[in-house]
């Protein structure tokens, strides 16, 4: 009694209710979920500048209070300057990325990153006056998708603060392991730069030694070799010329003269 | 008639369990039971897919064409788990982002198809209903008692706040790691098998 016409109309009939349905939810709730995204992403500022603690839940007053001390620059990446008359909130690095005026092809990467933006948000985190640590927005290709974090710096730019991402989609348990507190807690104190200068930081591929003796590699993360890899790539392409590498320079040509 | 609908309703729950019983939906049972928020956040979400998929295919029951009745109960189990998700991103993120992709996975959770076929398919919609809510409740009661256990005893916190005092607070307490890892688990729903095994041994399958 069922023929292909009645099928065909039925199995439309379900698509589009379904389609309807999906489509409704995911407009109705995109405010809510950005709003939460973007929550997530300070966060993970205050995170890597450890300035909060990973499990820790914050209020937005506690976040407001703890970003006192947290100052957000618009940079320049090519010349390194500051840009203090552009509203770091009018900023979004990741869209003007995608834009050709805003952004410039990047060279061939390891980090698989097709175009940079010209200017970027960075923080500042200042203590009596001076520079605690700066926390620098980073990404790049893990296995499955690109990862998004930030990585802190201390104040003589080279030792790490910490290491957070707040977006990816890694396989969980594998790749998905770089959320593991025990593993960013294996961060702090790493060196990024050797001693020309150039970024040498290594998610190695088995363990690494304590801080004092292997102060350039973090231990690999099990199973996730290509997910260890894309750490690896993306640090020492943000960290690099192309990335804020005059930035840095020029915060420690301030800071030594 | 009151006391079949009960019958739907509660016999998933022991007698019937979904998980202990049938084994089905261990992949979820695994992986998000770390801890009692992600436990009940997991539960209510099946719950909600299982008992709106059984009641939306009992509906149409009389309607789906037969030859592609499995794929028309796909896409409404799949829309309603991305409906879920959504839902969960936009009021528990935190949770949510612990979740990750299992609550995406509710898709491919066996129970849930399961009932569809085999409940959905041949009985009306109160009926369908109850037995999705009740097949649900089975599998949270599951989910509750194993994230409750290794909680407890992988952290020493119920839903996040102490209760066995650390060794490195200087409690007496030291954690087992094994039961934050899967295998714990493994663990804790064999032991339950095992208990619901010895006092019901109807349910043990013939040797």
């Amino acid at each position: 009694m069922t023929t292909a016409r009645y099928i065909l109309t039925f199995a439309a009939a379900v698509c589009l209710v379904c389609a309807v349905l999906v489509s409704g939810s995911a407009v109705a709730l995109r405010d809510l979920q950005a709003a939460n995204a973007e929550q997530e992403r300070q966060r993970n500022v205050l995170f890597a500048a450890g300035l909060a603690d990973p499990g820790e839940e914050l209020s937005e007053a506690d976040m407001a209070e703890r970003f006192a001390a947290v100052r957000a620059v618009v940079v320049d990446l090519e010349t390194g300057e500051e840009l203090p008359e552009v509203d770091p909130a009018s900023v979004d690095p990741l869209v003007e990325a995608g834009i050709t005026d805003s952004s410039r092809a990047a060279p061939e990467n390891l980090a698989r990153i097709r175009r940079v933006e010209r200017r970027s948000v960075v923080y500042l985190v200042e203590a009596e006056g001076a520079l605690d640590a700066v926390v620098l927005p980073v990404r790049g290709q893990g296995l499955w998708s690109v990862l998004y974090g930030y990585l802190a710096l201390d104040a003589d730019l080279d030792t790490v603060r910490g290491l957070t991402f707040y977006e990816h989609k890694e396989t969980p348990g594998l790749g998905g392991e770089v959320d593991n507190p025990n593993w960013k807690a294996l961060w702090p104190g790493r060196r990024v730069f050797g001693t020309a200068g150039e970024p040498i930081i290594e998610v190695a591929r088995a363990a690494a030694g304590p801080v004092a003796e292997d102060p350039h590699r973090v231990d690999g993360l099990a199973g996730a070799t290509m997910t260890s890899r894309g750490v690896t790539n993306l640090l020492r392409f943000w960290l690099a010329e192309n990335g804020f590498g005059p930035f840095l320079a020029r915060l420690a040509g301030e800071a030594g003269g | 008639m009151a006391t079949e609908t009960r019958r739907i309703l509660m016999d998933p729950l022991i007698h019937n369990n979904p998980i202990a019983l049938q084994v089905l939906g261990i992949c979820s049972a695994l992986a998000v039971t770390t801890g009692m928020q992600t436990s009940v956040v997991m539960s209510a979400a099946v719950v909600a897919v299982i008992a709106l998929s059984n009641l939306s295919v009992s509906l149409l029951r009389n309607m789906i064409p037969t030859n592609i009745r499995i794929i028309v109960q796909l896409t409404i189990i799949a829309s309603l788990v991305i409906v879920t998700d959504q839902i969960l991103k936009a009021y528990v993120y935190e949770i949510s982002k612990q979740l990750s992709v299992f609550v995406g996975l509710i898709i491919t959770n066996c129970i849930i198809m399961g009932r569809a076929e085999a409940f959905a398919m041949q009985n009306p919609p109160l009926k369908s209903l109850m037995d999705g809510i009740g097949n649900g409740l089975g599998y949270a009661a599951i989910l509750l008692v194993v994230g409750a256990a290794r909680e407890v005893f992988g952290a020493g916190t119920f839903w996040g706040i102490p209760v066995l005092p650390l060794a490195s607070e200087g409690g007496w307490f030291t954690p087992n790691g094994l039961m934050s890892l899967s295998p714990g688990a493994f663990f804790v729903i064999g032991f339950l098998i095992w208990i619901l095994r010895t006092f019901r041994p109807e349910q043990n399958e013939a040797e």
